[in-house]
């Protein structure tokens, strides 16, 4: 019983992970068209290089907060969750 | 003669103080980390826990990493500008007045004219975020990628935000949170909070991804040089053949690109959130108004 415990909280933390990537897809998209009407910005006005650059740089950076935090989410679900959650169980179970 | 032994005494010595504390935290790392089979992913290591009254607080590598990279921009700053002239005659002072440039003018564009008081620090906060990024470089565990030392200059950087948003007088203050109807005063809290967080964990997040995807492109690598080459014999089917060079080109991209593009970023928020946080309007009514009240009271006197 206690390994079959063991692996749905294992599993669960390991799909855990996974779906929290699927943040991944929203940045990706948004960051693509940024940089999409940078370049046909650019494209138009050669001379404005510089500005253009550095504000979807700005932009970007705050369109991919989403997806780190997903990404921060997976990392903990993998790494840091799941010796916790054994703890939990191996509390309640009373080892 | 005896001038010059000594300028270039005085280069070797502030040389070897930005590249021995490095040095020691290497030696430091190779005499107590443990020894690893294969490749782990593990956190920071701990090298010893103090006893504080409230909780032992433990003195992890990405502190000791992090006051290493302090003292190390402490003793390139100090070379840098060891022997300035009016005219440059050396090249460091040509760079370091370039560096210098450079960063006035990133905040002059970034800020105004009014907050050019920040350039060291912006610079120094660049230069702290970038050398702790490419320690990764030297094998040693990047200070980045613990989110105890971001988090603490994330909360600095949030200090100076709401320091700036209060010199419009705590009134004020209060008032722009019920911006622009009072019943979304819970959304403007939550994202005053979200401010230091996110500024934490991109950094964090990108540096540490980083080394994770670098450590698992590595294993992967393993693996697939002894499925590939597993059947050479002796000790030539057991090397790791393709792990030699291809981590390296993901490294460039991974520990230098990354690192560095991190350490801007971060700096060019610093310097939105601060600049965009300060109420300039709010600020010039209330300086008029101290203005009003002195010289109404001025006149008073004068009328007595």
């Amino acid at each position: 019983m206690l390994e079959l415990a063991l692996g749905i909280l294992l599993g669960g933390c390991a799909v855990g992970a996974g779906l929290a990537m699927i943040a991944g897809i929203g940045p990706g998209i948004g960051e693509g068209n940024a940089v999409a009407k940078a370049c046909e910005a650019i494209g138009r006005q050669p001379e404005s290089k510089g500005d253009v650059t550095s504000t979807m740089i700005t932009g970007c950076i705050i369109a991919e907060t989403t997806g780190l935090y997903g990404l921060v989410i997976a990392i903990l679900l993998i790494f840091v969750a799941p010796k916790q959650f054994v703890n939990i169980l191996m509390e309640t179970i009373g080892k | 003669m005896n001038k010059k032994s000594r300028f270039v005494a005085v280069d070797i010595l502030l040389l070897a103080g930005a590249i021995l504390p490095l040095v020691a935290c290497m030696v430091l790392k190779i005499l107590t980390a443990p020894p690893t089979e294969g490749i782990e992913i593990t956190g920071a290591l701990i090298y010893f826990t103090l006893p504080t009254p409230l909780q032992p607080l433990p003195i992890t590598e990405a502190q000791v990493n992090s006051v290493a990279v302090v003292i190390a921009i402490l003793f390139i700053c100090l070379y840098f500008t060891h022997g300035l002239t009016v005219r440059p005659h050396l090249k460091r002072q040509v760079i370091a007045e370039w560096i210098v440039e450079k960063c006035k003018n990133m905040v002059h564009t970034n800020m105004g004219e009014r907050f050019m008081g920040f350039a060291p620090f912006i610079a120094a906060i660049m230069g702290l975020s970038a050398l702790s990024s490419l320690l990764s470089l030297l094998g040693l565990f990047p200070p980045t990628s613990d989110m105890n030392i971001v988090a603490g200059w994330a909360i600095l950087v949030f200090t100076l935000i709401t320091f700036y948003k209060f010199k419009a007088g705590p009134i004020q203050y209060l008032k722009s949170y019920a911006e622009p109807v009072p019943f979304l005063a819970p959304m403007n809290i939550i994202s005053e909070i979200a401010t230091p967080v996110s500024m934490a964990f991109r950094h964090y997040g990108n540096i540490l991804s980083g080394s994770i995807i670098s450590v698992l492109i590595a294993a992967a690598l393993g693996g697939l040089s002894n499925l590939v080459l597993g059947w050479l014999p002796g000790i030539l089917g057991e090397f790791p053949f393709l792990r030699i060079g291809i981590p390296a080109v993901l490294s460039l991209y991974f520990d230098i690109f990354s690192g560095l593009l991190q350490a801007f970023i971060f700096a060019t928020l610093t310097m939105m959130y601060i600049s965009g946080g300060y109420p300039a309007e709010a600020v010039a009514k209330r300086l008029a108004r101290r203005e009003a009240k002195k010289q109404a009271k001025t006149a008073k006197q004068a009328e007595k």
